[in-house]
C-alpha cells in the first residue's frame, strides 16, 4: 500500500468536501458584501446630487429666434424664444419625425404637447443629444445647405450627424433614437424659468 | 520547455551567484526563458513587434510616472498642469510628448504585431491562449488609452469621453444607470476625471503588466511559431534541441536589440519633428480647456479607435452601433476557431484565404480613414460598405478555410 492510499483511506473524503464547499459558500458571501462599498463609492457623491439644484433663467432679454444657455446639473439647458412662424412650422414636419408625439421621449407630462413647452413661445429642452451625448448646434436658419436642402431651422449634432426640429423632436433616418430631453421647469413669473423642479401646489 | 532543459545546473559553487541561485530560481528561470528558449531561426522583421511593443511599454511605464510627478487630476487643474509641464517643468515638454507619441506608437506597434499573427496563423492551434491572451492585452490598452487621453482635460478630452461612456447607456435596461455609475456624476466632471486617473495610472498598468507576463509564459509553453507555421519541436536533435532552433539569446536578443534601434530612430523623429503626429496624435481641439456646453464642431477620436468608431457611426441605430463595435472586437478572440484550415502560414495558404485576409486589412484601414471624416451621408455609404466587408471575413472564413486548396508546407525550416 502507498503512502497516497493510506492518506485517502484514513481521511473521510465526503465530509471534507462539504466542508471545502461550505468554506467556499460563505467566502464568496463575504466578499460579495465586501464588494458593496466598492461598487457603491463610483456612484454620484452627494456632493455632485446636490450639484442638480434647480436654477433661474431670466428671459425677459431673449429676443425672438434668440437661444439662451443655462448650465443645470453640469448639462447646457437650452431656453429657444420661438416665433409664432418657428411655432406654426413645427406640425407640418410630423410625417418626417420618429417620434411626433413624443410618445418614446422624456418630458414631463405638462410639456407633452405638440410645440413640447408649457408656452409654446419657450422651448425648454436639455442640450444633449440622445445619440451619444454631444451638444448639437442651434441653427435656426431655413435651407442651410449642410444640414439639409429642406431644412427648417432646428438643432443638428455635428458629432453624427442627428437632426431635430425646433421643438427638439427627432427626424427620422438619423443615429439619435428619441426626442431631446425637457426637464422638469415652471414659470417662476412672465421671464423668469425655474429649470430642474416641478410647479409646487398653487403656483401657476 | 522542461525538454529542453539541461539535466545539471553549471554554476560554479562557492560564487555568489550559486548563492542566489540555491535561494531564487535564477539560473534556471533565465535559461528557460531567455539563455536555452529556442525560438525558430527563420524570424523576420515581422518578428520586432512583440519586443517593441515590450520596449514601448516601458517607456509609457518611465514617463507616466515621472507625468503623475507634475499632473493634478482635477477638474480645475489638469489642463493648466498639463500646461505647466509643457513650459514650465524642466524637459517637462519631452516627457510629456514621449508618452502622448508613445500612446500612438504602442498602437502602430501592437496593430502590426496582430497583422504577424494573422499573417502566419499564430493564433492557431497549439497557440490559442497566445492569441487570447493577447487580445486581452489589446481590450486593456483601448481602456488604458482612452482614459489617459480624458487627463488632459481638453475639448476633444471631455467630448471624447463623452461619447464613449454614452456607448454604455445604449445597453438596454441597465444602460443609464450603468454610465451614470461609470461617470459618477450625471456628466463628465470632477469625479470622472479623477478616477480615470486612478485607474489608467494604477489599475489597469497592473492588469496590463500581469497579462504581459501571461501572455509570454504562454509563449514560452508552446514555443514561438514562424513565418513558415513549421513546428520546431518536431524535429530535434540528439540533446534533444530543435534542429530549427537557435536560443533566444545571444541570437534574437541581438537582433530585436537591432529592431529597437531602428524604431528609436523613427520615434525620436516623429517625437522631436511632429510630436502631434499631424494633428491626430493629439488632435487640434485638445489644446482648448474642456467645456461642457460647446461640443467641438467635428468630433474623431484619436486615430487608433477609428475603425471601430466608424463601425458605430455606420448603423443608424444606437443599440446596434455599439453592438456591431463591441463585434468587431469580440470576433477576434474567435479566429482560432473561425479559421479551420490546418496550414499555418499565408506563405503556404490558398488564394481564398489571400483575398479574405487583404479584403479584411483594407476595409480596417478605410474604416480608420472614415472614422476621423465628418458624418455625411456618402461616407456613411462607404462606411456601411466597409462594415460589411470587415465582418464578411469573419462570417466566411469558416466556410472556405475548411476546403482550402493548400501547398505542401515543408518539414524543416528552409
Amino acid at each position: 500500500m502507498s503512502t497516497e492510499e493510506q492518506n485517502v483511506s484514513s481521511v473521510n473524503l465526503q465530509r471534507r468536501k462539504i466542508l471545502t464547499g461550505a468554506t467556499g459558500v460563505v467566502g464568496a458571501t463575504g466578499a460579495t458584501f465586501l464588494a458593496v462599498p466598492f461598487v457603491s463609492s463610483w456612484q454620484p457623491s452627494e456632493k455632485a446630487k446636490a450639484a442638480g439644484a434647480p436654477v433661474n433663467a431670466d428671459v425677459s432679454q431673449l429676443q425672438p429666434g434668440q437661444m439662451l444657455t443655462v448650465s443645470w446639473r453640469g448639462k447646457p439647458v437650452w431656453v429657444v424664444r420661438r416665433t409664432p412662424e418657428m411655432v406654426s412650422g413645427l406640425a407640418p414636419l410630423e410625417g418626417e419625425l420618429r417620434d411626433p408625439a413624443s410618445e418614446e421621449s422624456e418630458q414631463p407630462e405638462y410639456c407633452q404637447n405638440p410645440s413640447r413647452a408649457i408656452n409654446s413661445e419657450f422651448l425648454v429642452v436639455v442640450g444633449i443629444c440622445t445619440h451619444l451625448g454631444c451638444a448639437p448646434l442651434y441653427r435656426p436658419a431655413i435651407g442651410s445647405p449642410d444640414v439639409g436642402a429642406d431644412w427648417q431651422g432646428g438643432f443638428f449634432c455635428p458629432c453624427h450627424g442627428s437632426r431635430f426640429d425646433l421643438a427638439g423632436r427627432v427626424f427620422q433616418s438619423v443615429p439619435a433614437p428619441t426626442n431631446l430631453e425637457i426637464p422638469p421647469h415652471h414659470y417662476l413669473s412672465d421671464s423668469i424659468i425655474r429649470i430642474g423642479e416641478e410647479a409646487t401646489e398653487g403656483e401657476a | 520547455m522542461s525538454d529542453f532543459k539541461k539535466s545539471d545546473s553549471q554554476v560554479k559553487q562557492g560564487t555568489l551567484l550559486a548563492w542566489f541561485d540555491k535561494r531564487y530560481p535564477l539560473v534556471s528561470t533565465w535559461n528557460e526563458h531567455v539563455g536555452e528558449y529556442y525560438a525558430p531561426k527563420n524570424f523576420n522583421f515581422w518578428y520586432f513587434f512583440g519586443s517593441l511593443a515590450l520596449i514601448v511599454l516601458v517607456n509609457q511605464f518611465v514617463t507616466g510616472i515621472w507625468l503623475t510627478m507634475s499632473y493634478k487630476p482635477s477638474a480645475l487643474e489638469a489642463f493648466n498642469s498639463v500646461e505647466y509641464i509643457m513650459r514650465d517643468v524642466e524637459w517637462g515638454w519631452l516627457i510629456r510628448y514621449m508618452h502622448s507619441t508613445g500612446a500612438s506608437a504602442f498602437f502602430i506597434v501592437i496593430y502590426l504585431h496582430m497583422t504577424r499573427g494573422l499573417l502566419y496563423g499564430s493564433y492557431k492551434e497549439p497557440r490559442e491562449l497566445v492569441w487570447i491572451i493577447g487580445m486581452l492585452l489589446f481590450l486593456v490598452l483601448m481602456a488604458e488609452a482612452f482614459m489617459g487621453y480624458l487627463l488632459p482635460w481638453g475639448q476633444m478630452s471631455y467630448w471624447g469621453a463623452q461619447v464613449i461612456i454614452s456607448l454604455f447607456g445604449a445597453i438596454p435596461l441597465i444602460g443609464p444607470d450603468l454610465a451614470l455609475w461609470v461617470r459618477g456624476d450625471f456628466v463628465i466632471s470632477d469625479a470622472t476625471l479623477n478616477r480615470f486617473f486612478a485607474l489608467h495610472v494604477i489599475a489597469l498598468p497592473m492588469v496590463l503588466l500581469i497579462l504581459v507576463f501571461m501572455h509570454i509564459v504562454a509563449l514560452h509553453q508552446v514555443g514561438s511559431n514562424n513565418p513558415d507555421g513549421i513546428e520546431i519541436k518536431k524535429v530535434k536533435n540528439a540533446h534533444g534541441l530543435p534542429m530549427d532552433g537557435i536560443p533566444f539569446h545571444p541570437y534574437y536578443s541581438v537582433k530585436d536589440s537591432m529592431g529597437a534601434v531602428f524604431f528609436m530612430v523613427i520615434f525620436a523623429a516623429v517625437l522631436f519633428y511632429m510630436p502631434e503626429g499631424g494633428g491626430y496624435f493629439i488632435e487640434p481641439p485638445n489644446f482648448e480647456p474642456a467645456n461642457p456646453l460647446k461640443t467641438p464642431d467635428h468630433i474623431a477620436p484619436v486615430w487608433y479607435f477609428t475603425p471601430f468608431y466608424a463601425i458605430l457611426r455606420a448603423i443608424p441605430d444606437k443599440f446596434l452601433g455599439v453592438v456591431a463595435m463591441g463585434a468587431a472586437i469580440a470576433v477576434l478572440f474567435a479566429m482560432p476557431w473561425l479559421d479551420r484550415c490546418k496550414v499555418k502560414s499565408i506563405r503556404y495558404r490558398g488564394m481564398s484565404f489571400k483575398i479574405l485576409l487583404t479584403v479584411l486589412i483594407v476595409s480596417f484601414v478605410v474604416l480608420g480613414w472614415l472614422g476621423t471624416q465628418p458624418s455625411t451621408p456618402e461616407l456613411t455609404k462607404l462606411a456601411q460598405i466597409f462594415t460589411a466587408l470587415y465582418f464578411m471575413f469573419f462570417l466566411v472564413l469558416p466556410f472556405t478555410s475548411k476546403y482550402e486548396k493548400t501547398k505542401p508546407v515543408p518539414e524543416r525550416v528552409q
